[in-house]
């Protein structure tokens, strides 16, 4: 498939772990946080583990829309869902996600609430279309990839003049996630294998802030298995060297400025929140978007009033600590029995992009050896 | 105005006497069908007995290279043969929806009659009912097939041994791609049919210079993923894939990448997994690609020694990683 093979050519991928191995000081560790679920999963999915050498460790980040969704967001979805008689449009991953009390949208819809899984927002705002006597509520997730559609949606549906559209906005900041998790101290990294698609649309300059403030460095990188093989190549050669720069190995879709359009969108639709929770890394400051007061007709949060539980977590989960890079995944005492992609306890346990799924699905057969 | 099931037609009287013999019995014109009675009388040859049945309730009703009439015929058939059986009759019971086009149904009911000519089976009984609107979706079918294992042929999904060679019989995930670019609401251009077909005529080939064939499996809903995590199990037995050898449409490398599926984990309805000794690997690979359904055979792995049962992959990069039943939420109604 073209732009897609070429990123996964063995010969070079043999080429870039033996650049590595040679790269790598034998006399140290290297501890790399991959920040995006994306980059969890092509490492899972591709067995880049076997070819990077023992003393380099990837930390998987917080970088899954899911994943770092608290239990009282998803006890707002299941509540909008089964409280207010609405048609509630969410992607995929959401829908089995554990809620206070072992609810999930899953059980929800089970019980006779109308919830619809969609690939795209659009298909939200073609519902409520289709159906003008119902509301339609898209729950909106992700970091600022997704963010530029919800926009996109809210201004077409205000532009529609369609009154049954609203969005519960639950879009989070990538830059902010990062220095929450240094801000910790709980995590040792050396550096970070930055977000694709993310700086697609934010550019470099944010990261750029990040390294000067933090000290750390980071390189932006592609999905792909070569791309994460270079980035690590990357990263290997800037701590050797003492360097502590942004580069940008994703150059064929980041630009240093970023999506410029989809950025002007985001500042009509979006303003910060002063502080929004995050499983894992709690209540961070300036961490995610609402809806501007201009678009507050379109905004579900104001539109309905919820009646929500005492959010409660399951305390043998670990994932707030797996999401923060401090527990790998098997150090949870839930991990693999009972918490199972098919029976998730824990949010990590949900998406393919999840830390722990990641780990179950595609690397388990690493944590026993065979007798 | 465009005739319609309705009520009558399932209500035991004039009508559904009347749609028995013009619609089914005119398509599916066979001696045990023409009979009448009840329940269909058959001479069977001399062996051990396999049956199987499915029930179908796919949606779209017909999509590229297939509908839900020549599938219920090719998934029934298919049990069969991967039962090392030759099929020999099959059942249908029609659950149609009040308001479904008598068009549609006459659709059906000869691309299933099609279906069987094809494979060499008869459709020797059938039913119908029908449900008020809003109660069904259209139509569903169920099949049930009955079919003969010739002697000295023993396939199992408990037989596989370490060492034995894993060989799959064409490009995967052709027909859940395929039916997922034909539902509303996840269009994306392509011209991929499904792969849909019986393979018991291919699976009778292999039978013949391969007799002491150990495994056959359908991949259906799951993906090969499914089927040889199932056999592992079974076997208890390890399995190691090598991805490189994986046949797989561009379109359908494209269409997962873009839906982020794994191929692995999207569903067949014509390809077969088989495992035999190693020394027989070669000699199968030449008769499944000698048949057009086999063309794009290809021997994809190895059974190993795994008390987990685990299934792996060598990946295109020279990695490894697990290949595991998909969990969760399939995307709904593909057979």
């Amino acid at each position: 498939m073209k732009y897609v093979e070429e990123f996964r050519d063995p010969a070079l991928a043999k080429g870039l772990s033996d650049a590595i191995a040679r790269a790598a000081d034998p006399d140290r560790t290297y501890r790399f946080m991959e920040f995006c679920g994306g980059h969890t999963h092509a490492i899972a999915r591709f067995g880049l583990e076997d070819l990077l050498p023992g003393n380099i460790r990837m930390i998987h980040g917080p970088g899954c829309p899911v994943c770092v969704l608290p239990v009282a967001r998803v006890d707002a979805a299941i509540a909008l869902a089964t409280q207010h008689d609405v048609i509630l449009c969410t992607y995929g991953d959401l829908m089995r996600v554990p809620g206070s009390g072992f609810r999930s949208l899953t059980k929800a819809r089970a019980a006779g609430a109308d919830i619809r899984m969609v690939y795209s927002v659009m298909d939200a705002l073609a519902l409520a279309r289709a159906h003008p006597d119902r509301e339609v509520v898209f729950f909106a997730i992700g970091f600022e990839t997704t963010t530029p559609p919800t926009a996109v949606a809210i201004l077409q549906a205000a532009k529609e003049g369609l009154t049954n559209f609203s969005v519960h906005c639950n879009h989070v900041l990538t830059p902010a996630a990062m220095r929450a998790i240094l801000a910790g101290g709980d995590t040792e990294i050396d550096g970070f294998v930055g977000p694709s698609h993310v700086s697609a649309v934010i550019g470099t300059g944010p990261y750029v802030e990040f390294t000067r403030d933090h000290a750390k460095p980071v390189v932006i990188t592609g999905f792909e298995p070569l791309d994460v093989l270079q980035a690590v190549l990357q990263l290997v050669r800037q701590v050797n060297e003492g360097r502590i720069e942004v580069e940008n190995e994703y150059a064929r879709a980041v630009s240093d400025a970023g999506n410029l359009v989809a950025q002007q969108m985001m500042a009509r639709v979006f303003t910060l929140r002063d502080r929004f929770e995050w499983r894992g890394l709690g209540w961070v400051d300036h961490s995610a978007l609402r809806l501007t007061d201009a678009f507050a007709s379109f905004d579900a949060e104001r539109r309905f009033a919820l009646e929500l539980p005492t959010p409660t977590e399951n305390k043998a989960c670990a994932c707030g600590d797996v999401l923060r890079g401090v527990k790998t995944p098997v150090e949870c005492a839930l991990y693999g029995d009972p918490c199972t992609p098919e029976n998730p306890l824990g949010a990590c346990m949900v998406s393919s992009e999840g830390a722990c799924a990641a780990d179950w699905t595609y690397g388990r057969f690493r944590r026993e050896a065979a007798s | 105005m465009t005739r319609q099931v309705d009520m009558s037609h399932g209500a035991g009287g004039r009508a559904m006497a009347r749609l028995i013999d013009d619609l089914f019995r005119a398509a599916l014109d066979n001696p045990a069908l023409a009979r009448g009675h009840d329940a269909a009388l058959l001479d069977l040859p001399p062996g051990r007995v396999v049956m199987s049945t499915d029930s179908f309730v796919i949606s779209p009703l017909f999509f590229p290279g297939g509908d839900i009439g020549s599938l219920a015929v090719h998934g029934t058939v298919n049990d069969i043969a991967m039962g090392g059986g030759v099929p020999q009759a099959l059942t249908a019971g029609f659950i149609l929806e009040e308001g479904f086009p008598l068009a549609d149904l006459e659709r059906i009911v000869a691309s299933m009659a099609k279906a069987a000519r094809a494979a060499g089976v008869s459709i020797v009984s059938g039913d119908t009912k029908v449900v008020e609107r809003g109660k069904g979706d259209g139509v569903f079918i169920n099949t049930t097939g009955i079919g003969v294992v010739p002697d000295g042929v023993t396939i199992d999904p408990a037989q596989a041994q370490v060492g034995d060679a894993v060989l799959v019989s064409g490009t995967l995930g052709d027909h859940g791609v395929a039916i997922m670019a034909s539902r509303e609401g996840l269009e994306f251009g392509t011209d991929l049919t499904s792969d849909a077909a019986s393979l018991n005529h291919m699976v009778a080939a292999m039978l013949r210079v391969a007799p002491d064939m150990r495994v056959l499996r359908d991949p259906t809903r799951g993906g090969l993923a499914a089927a040889v995590n199932e056999i592992a199990q079974a076997s208890g037995v390890g399995i190691e894939l090598d991805e490189a050898t994986l046949p797989l449409r561009p379109e359908v490398r494209g269409a997962c990448e873009l839906l982020g599926l794994d191929p692995l984990n999207v569903a067949n309805e014509g390809k077969l997994l088989a495992i035999c000794p190693p020394a027989r690997a070669e000699a199968l690979l030449q008769v499944m690609q000698a048949d057009p359904l086999g063309r794009d055979a290809a021997i994809i792995g190895r059974v190993i020694d795994d008390p987990r049962c685990f299934v792996r992959m060598r990946t295109g990069l020279g990695g490894a990683r697990m290949v595991d039943w998909i969990a969760g939420e399939q995307l709904p109604r593909i057979c």
